[in-house]
């Protein structure tokens, strides 16, 4: 364990809340690296950190061209924060076409340091400048500091016998060296990785400490910066925190699930950006006895699922949304033979491929309904990255206490942002465990008989003795599980599937409101929208505002608390990164006249965009009042 | 419970208790009364056996077998055999799909199952025809058919199964008939004992859309001259007279006559289930009436180790290593990476 520390520093300091980064570059100038590096050190440092990682679909888009671009923003303060930021106040550019497509981004004042090397003409030409911004005066509104980045790794590096291709790689470490001596943050981190990164190539591993080191003494000893910068260690409540994306955290709760419901976890899966990740790490848990197997496409991957599940095991698959749409008809088997599955939607933006890498809440109807005829399936959203652990849990308890499927909703945002989590004692976790139905010497078991407050049918498990029974995509009997086509039993059949998963609102908690239970205004949301949402509300309030704030985390079934609370406001306001999904069911179930604030461009809510909103519809019934 | 201790299980213990409900007549008949007499042979209790299925009219086999059976949906059985199998390596595994079902929806699982080695038997009811959907054209009907969806005759050449599934390695491949119910038994027997993914084309008679349809060679007046039994490790011999046989030249077979221009039975080639190169599978899989008698039996019986055996390999293996260093803490886990404490 590493106690928060802090670098050695001279020269004056300034003392800040919160300060938002953007690191930005080429895709092969290894910002994401920078940038998670960057927030490793902070987080350790003691801030409270939220990062977006933004990279291009392909992993080497042409040199220097603009879609070529890749960034990895982080927000760090010594306050409770629960978004990227909005705006970086600080923009790292490694080359014209990264200063040209995060420029628009900056705040006004705000400070731009530039890889000056890379300002040649034919990266300007790239990136469409049709002169040298550095030159005229088109970044006088901002702190311009114009650092010859390859220059100065070029003579760090000297004496190492690398190529100057090699040497060049390592300017991302120089900025970073620069960012470290900025916030006053201690390299050791990054120093012990390269060290293990790099172990075996040793002059690969000093080359990256020399930049690192390089651009440190650079930020220290030259007189460009007038000031280095402070930002103290947050609040936290106390624990023993780690940095976690949503990802990890998922995948780190699918095996928490599996220690708590003391079952084998089979995963399958097909790759697909934004979801892989959850694949990569579940198969390096071999040694946890985890059975992992990439499919041959989606439906096999969710057949495999199927096929563990009713073998006895917590069979699940992950994927995003193109597919979530190859898994319909799989679902709807699952849905007819009541078996436990948990399915993972990493959402991203859609239709079709749409942008691989940047979020969106687009599936939450597909999840809803996209299969044939009623199938009702339960569908959870974690709210946050380190939330997406808890919920992954949630979501194999649903589907082992009430025999289902069930989706979760996660998102591209989620599930490659960071933040801080407060690591929690696996001993204080509770069981989700179930058991098998029992093996019989009697005749006549009856797959269908259900559980009288779950309405879960019995999880009969081949190789059990006397239960020996079929089941399948063809309507059964009530309680029998036998082929039948009657009438009257198909309807009772679709209500019991309703019902079922309806009664999972029974066990599941309450909804928590933040602020007033009644007030003009409700901000109702889901999933990774939660952060600019909240800090949208306490920004609100702050002014006095009587404005709330609700986070779903369980879509369907709703939770039966959440109709009365929509009538204790005049107006309510549903932000989705969707066209109004969400919305469209609150509608059609409370009738209530809920505003959507819909925003669709592969990228989170900005808090000042929501706050905008909910002023608006404030602003409007104040004069409506009138 | 050993094997010694078993109950002996008869054909009955494998009845459900569900009507048959094929059309009088067909092929799938016999299929079934097969399976339920070969399953006593195994010495495997009832509730380990899984019978899995497609849709078709094949499909509807599992509901006939008094075992554990999942009747799934189009094309995906060989996915949910891959997860069973995975999940749980100590059950018995059969997949039941059409020439449809296995061939057209389900093509890509069927190449996937077999190139992993999944420990399933699995049986293909090929009838040239979509059954269920009352007599469309199926990836194994013969250019020129006329179905409902061909009223002027199909225009796409027929997939040869067998060849497909060699070229996608499977580790075991067969050929029977229907009707031919002693030899189908025994197909389902090898395919059972066998170790790994078995593929078990069997031909079937759909007698309602495409009745017939093998009659040409399997009919017990002309089977003799027009089929070729398969016996490892003998000389590919056929015919009323026996007379008849196939020489490989080169990679060209070739029906020859005993005894004329001085052929005699060591010209013949000897066939061989454990032949490591699958291109004489191929060559075998694509022999085909008139030009050549049609092969049944087991074409290809090779040992290669199964899915789930090198899966679970892997685990225990990941298991040991990781056991040398120490019990595994889930709440480390939990903690990789850097940590920091807040008091
Ligand atoms: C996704 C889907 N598409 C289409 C169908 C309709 N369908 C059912 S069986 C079948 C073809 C079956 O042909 P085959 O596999 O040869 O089986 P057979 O009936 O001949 O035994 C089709 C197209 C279906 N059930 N599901
Ligand atoms: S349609 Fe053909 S294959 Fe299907 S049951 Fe009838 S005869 Fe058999
Ligand atoms: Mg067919």
């Amino acid at each position: 364990m590493t106690t928060p520390d802090s670098g050695a520093q001279h020269g004056t300091v300034t003392e800040l809340d919160r300060v938002t980064i953007r690191f930005a570059g080429d895709s092969g100038d290894g910002m994401q690296l920078t940038g998670s590096q960057f927030t490793a050190t902070t987080a350790l440092f003691g801030n409270d950190v939220s990062t977006l990682p933004d990279y291009p679909a392909e992993i080497r888009a042409p040199a220097g061209s603009l879609p070529g671009v890749s960034g990895f923003q982080i927000s760090f303060s010594s306050g409770d924060i629960h978004t990227p930021g909005d705006r970086p106040d600080v923009l790292v550019a490694m080359n014209p076409a990264a200063l040209k497509v995060n420029l628009g981004d900056l705040v006004p004042g705000g400070a731009i340091i530039v890889n000056t090397d890379a300002f040649n003409d034919i990266n300007l030409r790239k990136a469409g400048f049709a002169e040298d911004p550095l030159k005229n005066q088109s970044l006088q509104g901002y702190n311009l500091y114009e650092i010859p980045m390859s220059t100065m790794v070029a003579g760090a590096c000297e004496g190492l016998g690398l190529s100057s291709k090699q040497v060049e790689l390592t300017k991302n470490f120089f900025a970073l060296g620069v960012m470290f001596w900025l916030y006053e943050r201690s390299m050791a981190g990054t120093e012990k990785w390269i060290a293990e990164k790099f172990a075996g190539k040793d002059a690969i591993a000093e080359a990256n400490r020399r930049a690192l080191h390089a651009g440190y003494a650079f930020g220290e000893t030259t007189e460009i910066f007038h000031t280095h910068y402070r930002v103290a260690a947050a609040h936290l409540p106390p624990g023993t925190y780690r940095n976690i994306t949503g990802n990890e955290a998922t995948a780190l709760g699918f095996v928490m699930a599996s220690k708590l419901a003391e079952r084998d976890l089979f995963l399958a899966s097909y790759p697909i950006t934004p979801a892989s990740d959850i694949l990569h790490q579940l198969s390096s848990y071999k040694h946890l006895g985890i059975k992992t197997v990439q499919s041959e496409d989606e439906i096999a991957a969710i057949g495999a699922a199927v096929g563990a599940a009713y073998g006895g095991a917590m069979g699940m698959t992950t994927t995003s949304g193109p597919g979530m749409a190859l898994k319909a008809e799989m679902l709807g088997l699952a849905v007819m033979v009541e078996l436990p599955l948990v399915v993972v939607d990493v959402q991203r933006a859609g239709p079709s491929t749409g942008m691989p890498t940047k979020t969106e809440q687009g599936d939450l109807l597909m999840s809803m309904f996209g299969r044939n005829s009623d199938s009702p399936i339960p569908v959870i959203a974690p709210a946050t990255p380190a939330e997406c652990f808890t919920m992954a849990i949630e979501a194999w308890r649903i589907a082992l206490h009430h025999m289902t499927p069930v989706v979760f909703l996660s998102d591209a945002f989620l599930a490659t942002g960071a933040e801080p989590w407060s690591i929690p004692n696996v001993a204080d976790l509770p069981s989700i465990k179930v058991e098998n139905a029992p093996a019989s010497d009697k005749p006549g078991f009856r797959p269908y008989q259900r559980d009288p407050e779950t309405l879960a049918r019995p999880w009969a498990v081949p190789g059990t003795p006397g239960l020996e029974h079929r089941i399948g995509g063809l309507e059964k009997l009530d309680e029998l599980g036998t082929v039948s086509y009657d009438p009257d039993n198909h309807h009772r059949m679709n209500l019991l599937r309703a019902e079922k998963v309806a009664r999972v609102a029974r066990d599941i908690p309450p909804t928590e409101i933040y602020g007033d239970t009644t007030g003009d205004l409700l901000i109702l949301g889901w999933g990774s929208t939660y952060g600019s949402i909240r800090s949208a509300v306490e920004r609100l309030q702050s002014r006095g505002k009587r404005v709330s704030h609700a986070h779903l985390r369980y879509l369907n079934p709703l939770p039966t608390d959440l109709g009365e609370m929509l009538k204790n406001f005049k107006h309510v306001l549903m932000p989705e990164l969707n066209a109004g999904q969400l919305r469209m069911l609150i509608r059609a179930k409370y009738l209530v006249d809920a505003v959507g604030f819909n925003l669709v461009r592969g990228k989170p809510f900005q808090i000042g965009e929501i706050e905008a909103k909910a002023e608006s519809i404030l602003g409007e019934s104040v004069e409506a009042a009138k | 419970m050993t094997q010694s201790e078993l109950p002996v299980l008869t054909k009955k213990d494998f009845e459900s208790d569900q009507d048959v409900r094929w059309c009088p007549g067909c092929g799938d008949y016999s299929i079934l009364a097969q399976t339920q007499k070969t399953m006593p042979t195994f010495g495997v209790a009832k509730e380990k056996i899984v019978f899995i299925s497609g849709i078709g009219c094949s499909g509807r086999l599992p509901y006939y077998m008094n075992t554990y059976g999942f009747h799934t949906i189009h094309g995906r059985a060989a996915t949910i055999a891959t997860g069973l199998k995975a999940a749980r390596p100590d059950l018995m595994v059969w997949v039941i799909t059409g020439d449809g079902d296995a061939l057209s929806i389900g093509g890509n699982h069927l190449i996937h199952a077999m190139r992993r080695n999944v420990d399933m038997k699995m049986i293909m009811f090929n009838n040239r025809i979509y059954g269920l959907t009352k007599g469309q054209a199926s990836p194994t009907s013969p250019i020129g058919k006329k179905t409902k969806s061909t009223p002027l005759g199909t225009i796409e050449t027929p997939i040869i199964p067998l060849n497909l599934v060699a070229a996608a390695e499977a580790s075991f491949i067969a050929r029977s008939v229907d009707t031919h119910s002693e030899h189908l038994q025994e197909m389902m027997q090898r395919a059972g004992e066998h170790s790994g993914a078995a593929f078990l084309e069997v031909l079937q008679n759909c007698n309602i859309f495409n009745d017939g349809a093998w009659r040409d060679f399997t009919d017990k007046s002309v089977k003799e001259d027009r089929m070729l039994v398969l016996k490892h490790g003998e000389p590919m011999i056929f015919g009323a007279e026996r007379n008849k046989g196939i020489r490989l030249n080169g990679l060209q077979p070739e029906v020859v006559t005993i005894g004329e221009n001085g052929i005699t039975v060591a010209d013949l080639w000897v066939h061989d289930e454990t032949d490591p190169d699958a291109t004489r599978t191929q060559i075998l899989s694509r022999m085909w009436w008139p030009d050549f008698p049609v092969p049944v039996g087991v074409f290809r019986r090779v040992p290669r180790p199964t899915h789930d055996q090198l899966l679970v390999e892997q685990i225990e293996g990941a298991k040991a290593a990781r056991a040398a260093k120490g019990p595994v803490d889930l709440q480390k886990l939990l903690a990789s990476g850097e940590t920091w404490t807040v008091e």
